[in-house]
């Protein structure tokens, strides 16, 4: 386990802790988790439902302010941004892939793509777009609608909108865990064979072994702490 | 499973957790605008019926030529309702050296129950409103007596046996005016005078009214068989045609504001139901998993709409008596001080209404929720079963149909304003799509709040096309009203231009004619059109006697019994329109035969054709003559206008006098002193007191529009809240979809605002295009208005429509973009 004071590390987390209220008392989600995430690293989160590893992907992400602890991305600290600060940080470097694709269904596969492109303020958002999908074997599919598209497609997609704006960090949450075996693996590959060739820092919060082994490191989460 | 108890949780869970909050709201806000214009609308149409009413002074007059029974008088005030007596008669005023005929009129205190009296202290000056009566031993004059007279006020004047001190001017009386003949000067004095003066002979010609006013109608039907002949009511209604008109178009606004705010607010009953049901698809799927029957979960959620019923439109009502109490309280004194009470009478049929909205709009999808499949606890794409579109289609067509059918009250109108909106429907549906696919290839252009913005009107491409409706619906009724309001007021002012006229002449006798059209001539004036006036009694139609003719309308009878003021002349009057048949030759001496002219209304009312032959009783001579035309009359031309009008050559024997009218600047007034000298027994009318009053009515009416058309307005904010309330789960879902790719909230709600502008944009620029034609049917085959198109207002219409749609869409989607995005994205 790294220690929080790691200077090269591209992520970083200090004694990240989030409650939440709840009829029964305050419920204690993340419980003081410190982890450091090395520039080019990928790393699983792994646990059992409930162990808190999605929470603790959505505060590195800044999608959620932690209730005590320090983020920090690239060296800025994320906890100490409003919302629409992290929000930028995130159009800068961040890429996305869900469980549940979180496609726009109003936009049309090029269109989902362009969006962090032109968050970033890119000019070629469509010709960028247009080579990302090419590069995921969505050539031909570029003005599909997200429910045109099978399971696997649309998460092609997402995969291409993650890559498309050249994140320096890429965050994956059961990014397989709405396909089937057979397009779960397929879907794996690209993931990792797109992050090889940019040499993308990932992030993959899983509970598939198979998954979670492909990372270079794994860290377990256990009601709200690190196991392992 | 127990569906009452089932249902009676599903409401509580619902209420509790806001789901059903927006459908409560939408019933209740429906069924509110419902209460509030009925009681509103009911309480100021009556209010309205009493200004009307100051044509009589009352509300209600029962005449006679005989002393009408004091048992008359004892009914009435036990019906809780005021009374007053009023006795008129011609007489001549005299003084040491001069006399003029007058009409004298005797009146008991309270007299007028409705108007007011405006008296001054010379003749000829502006009067103020005065809620008092001659003292003993006083008299008030019309200006025109003290001209003939050559009196001030202070002097003394003679009636029969007694003299009194003529002490102010009459300006206005409310009863005054319309009755053209033997119009004298008006003297007025106390009842309790009047044995005094001794003119109450046996031959005079005296004509004696009870005046009531309150809540006349079932005393009305009371007192009708007590009458013997000769003994008549007078309704408010009965006084003058234009008056008439301006009600009848009055209570069409109303009944047309009411219905377009209760369909409007159906329409966000039916959003509001489709969201509720959706996401209450999860229990009813588990409900049947867990082995409840189809029957027992239809029946709980159909339990559900019944409590949503009762207990919205109990708000519902409760909101429209406090909302009519604020309307009167808003508009103050502008209406009578004696408003009657609201009738909550009214409330359960509209509750029940409420009801009908409810069967008509929520109930599609709520029997949609209860077919959801048990299989939805696997498959989550699985939900509620839709009825048959047409099922759905003919449930609402019901609720409207029904809705039209109580909320007018007029069968045509119902049916010209379904037709109108249905094409306004179809219209815009297909105009929509269309701007939707414009719009797709639009959107590679624009930015990307802008394309966020654009994608969600083109992809939600049935919901943007139901939206666009409503929405433009709701701003075209906002366009219509203020379009044809003003198109009525433009009416107005097009049929009464500065130089309408506003004086009669009257009782002009056929041997000064010549002179009195040099006297305005000679003073550079004018000459004014003289038109004779005949009295004579409809004696028979085609041969059969007037009383066998079947009138099945009192008011008929009246009419055609009683002396008719009847004219004749060679050419169609200004302002007459032919309907049916042909004019005689304006150009000869006339038919050979005698030809009339009836006016449509009363001519068809009457049951006449052409060629069919009508006997007058003219001066004690019988004249027959064949129908030869219908005209339609402009009533609202304050000119000399007829009824009946016979060919020339037809009456000349007949003993007539002549009537004009003409418009006399207000500066050249004198002149009528001058006039009055010359032409002693020449009756002058002024009509811009009359006018005033007209204009009055008009004003009210149009201010009352203007606040039921509030209720519209609420009405389609309602469509427009309950739209992105149905919305709002996907908004979120994008809206957090966006931040977690690192937009910043400004450019979400760019992205928000563009949608909602565009939304706006496109149902402002139908609605405009959709309400000008809808105006233009209605105007034409409803009021019986010519259409003038106002582009400057229609565009001003449209863009406040579209700031209307996009300031509100953003205000009430701003939580979207402040929910936090994680929260959103754990959900799905």
């Amino acid at each position: 386990m790294m220690d929080g004071s790691d200077s090269s590390a591209l992520l970083r987390a200090d004694a990240l802790t989030k409650q939440v209220s709840s009829p029964e008392g305050t419920l204690t989600i993340l419980d003081r988790v410190s982890l450091s995430v090395a520039r080019g690293e990928t790393l699983a989160i792994t646990g059992p439902s409930g162990s808190g590893k999605s929470t603790l992907l959505a505060l590195l992400a800044g999608l959620d302010a932690p209730t005590s602890g320090r983020v920090f991305l690239d060296g800025v600290e994320l906890s100490a941004l409003d919302e629409d600060g992290r929000a930028e940080a995130r159009a800068r470097g961040v890429g996305f892939v869900f469980q549940s694709f979180h496609l726009l269904p109003g936009l049309t596969a090029l269109e989902n793509v362009m969006l962090p492109l032109e968050l970033a303020d890119r000019a070629d958002a469509d010709p960028a777009a247009r080579a990302v999908l090419a590069d995921v074997g969505l050539a031909a599919r570029v003005g599909h609608y997200p429910n045109q598209l099978s399971g696997g497609e649309q998460q092609r997609v997402a995969i291409a909108r993650a890559f498309a704006a050249g994140p320096s960090l890429l965050f994956a949450d059961e990014p397989t865990g709405n396909l089937d075996g057979g397009t779960g693996a397929r879907v794996a590959d690209l993931l990792f064979d797109l992050n090889a060739r940019a040499g993308t820092t990932l992030v993959i919060v899983t509970h598939d072994a198979s998954l979670a082994a492909r990372c270079a490191r794994r860290i377990a989460l256990a009601a709200g702490q690190v196991a392992a | 499973m127990k569906p009452l108890s089932h249902s009676l949780k599903s409401f509580s869970r619902g209420w509790r957790g806001g789901e059903l909050a927006m459908l409560l709201a939408s019933v209740a806000l429906s069924v509110g605008a419902m209460a509030a214009v009925a009681l509103f609308t009911e309480r100021v149409q009556l209010g309205m019926e009493q200004q009307a009413g100051e044509a009589l002074a009352a509300d209600l007059v029962v005449e006679s030529r005989d002393p009408l029974p004091q048992a008359y008088d004892e009914r009435a005030k036990t019906a809780g309702l005021r009374t007053a007596r009023l006795t008129y008669f011609p007489s001549v005023a005299t003084t040491a050296s001069a006399s003029q005929l007058v009409e004298v009129r005797a009146v008991t205190a309270g007299y007028p129950l409705r108007g007011t009296l405006r008296v001054a202290d010379r003749p000829y000056a502006r009067g103020t409103p005065l809620r008092a009566l001659p003292g003993p031993g006083e008299l008030w004059a019309e200006p025109r007596l003290f001209a003939a007279l050559g009196i001030e006020p202070g002097a003394r004047v003679r009636l029969g046996a007694r003299e009194f001190t003529a002490t102010k001017v009459l300006d206005y009386l409310p009863d005054q005016g319309w009755n053209f003949v033997d119009v004298a000067p008006t003297a007025l004095i106390r009842s309790e005078d009047l044995a005094s003066t001794g003119l109450l002979g046996p031959a005079s010609r005296v004509t004696n009214r009870l005046l009531v006013a309150g809540e006349v109608a079932g005393v009305k039907a009371k007192l009708a068989p007590l009458l013997t002949r000769g003994q008549r009511l007078l309704d408010a209604r009965d006084g003058r045609p234009e008056l008439r008109t301006a009600i009848a178009r009055a209570e069409r606004f109303l009944g047309l504001a009411a219905l377009v705010a209760v369909l409007l607010a159906a329409v966000a009953v039916a959003m509001a139901a489709r969201r509720w049901a959706k996401r209450e698809a999860d229990a009813a799927a588990i409900l049947k998993c867990l082995g409840a029957r189809q029957r027992a979960v239809l029946a709980s959620y159909a339990l559900v709409v019944l409590w949503v019923a009762l207990v919205g439109g109990l708000a519902g009502a409760a909101i429209g008596v406090g909302a009519q109490a604020g309307l009167v309280a808003l508009l103050g004194n502008l209406l009578p001080a004696d408003l009657p009470a609201p009738s909550l009478a009214a409330l359960p049929g509209v509750i029940a209404l409420g009801g009908v909205v409810l069967a008509g709009f929520a109930l599609p999808p709520v029997i949609a929720l209860g077919r959801t499949p048990p299989l939805r606890v696997l498959r989550h794409d699985l939900g509620p079963v839709p009825l048959p579109a047409q099922l759905a289609t003919l449930a609402a067509a019901a609720a409207v149909i029904a809705l039209l059918a109580v909320q007018t009250r007029d069968l045509r109108l119902a049916a010209f304003t379904l037709g109108g909106l249905g094409i306004v429907v179809v219209a815009f549906a297909l105009t929509a799509l269309l701007l939707l696919k414009l719009l797709g290839r639009l959107r590679g252009r624009v930015g990307v709040a802008w394309r966020y913005g654009v994608a969600n009107v083109v992809r939600r491409g049935r919901e943007s096309v139901a939206q666009l409706t409503a929405f433009g619906i709701g701003i075209a009724v906002l366009l219509l009203l203020t379009l044809t309001r003003s198109g009525l007021l433009e009416d107005w002012r097009a049929t009464l231009p500065a130089d309408a006229p506003n004086r009669f002449l009257i009782n002009i006798q056929t041997d000064e004619r010549v002179a009195v059209t040099a006297f305005f001539t000679a003073r550079g004036l004018p000459a004014p059109t003289l038109a004779p006036l005949v009295r004579a009694r409809l004696v028979a139609i085609d041969g059969v006697a007037i009383e066998q003719v079947k009138l099945d309308n009192p008011n008929l009878r009246n009419f055609a019994e009683r002396e008719a003021n009847i004219s004749f002349g060679a050419a169609l009057p200004a302002g007459n329109k032919l309907v049916e048949g042909r004019f005689w030759d304006a150009t000869g001496a006339g038919p050979r035969e005698p030809e009339v002219s009836f006016e449509v209304g009363i001519g068809r009312a009457l049951g006449l054709k052409i060629d069919s032959r009508v006997t007058y009783d003219v001066a004690g001579e019988q004249v027959t003559a064949r129908v030869s035309s219908l005209r339609w009359v402009d009533w609202d031309s304050f000119r000399p206008n007829f009824f009946i009008l016979f060919s020339p050559g037809s009456l000349d024997d007949a003993p007539a006098t002549w009537i004009t009218s003409l418009h006399l600047p207000a500066e050249r007034a004198p002149l009528l002193l001058e006039l009055t000298r010359a032409f002693p027994s020449v009756t002058i009318i002024d009509t811009d007191v009359i006018l005033d009053q007209v204009r009055e009515v008009i004003a009210r009416a149009s201010l009352t529009v203007e606040f039921v058309f509030l209720f519209t307005l609420g009405a389609g904010v309602l469509v427009l809240l309950a739209a992105i309330q149905s919305s709002r789960d996907e908004r979120r879902f994008e809206s957090a979809v966006l931040r977690t790719l690192g937009a910043r909230r400004r450019t979400v709600l760019a992205g928000v605002a563009a949608e909602f502008l565009l939304l706006g944009l496109l149902a402002g620029l139908l609605a405009v295009l959709a309400a000008s034609g809808l105006e233009w049917l209605l105007a034409r085959e409803v009021f019986d208005m010519p259409w003038r198109p106002d582009p400057r207002l229609a565009i001003a219409g449209g863009l406040l429509g579209t700031l209307l749609v996009g300031v509100t869409g953003v205000l009430a989607t701003r939580d979207v973009v402040t929910h936090p995005p994680v929260e959103t994205l754990r959900r799905r």
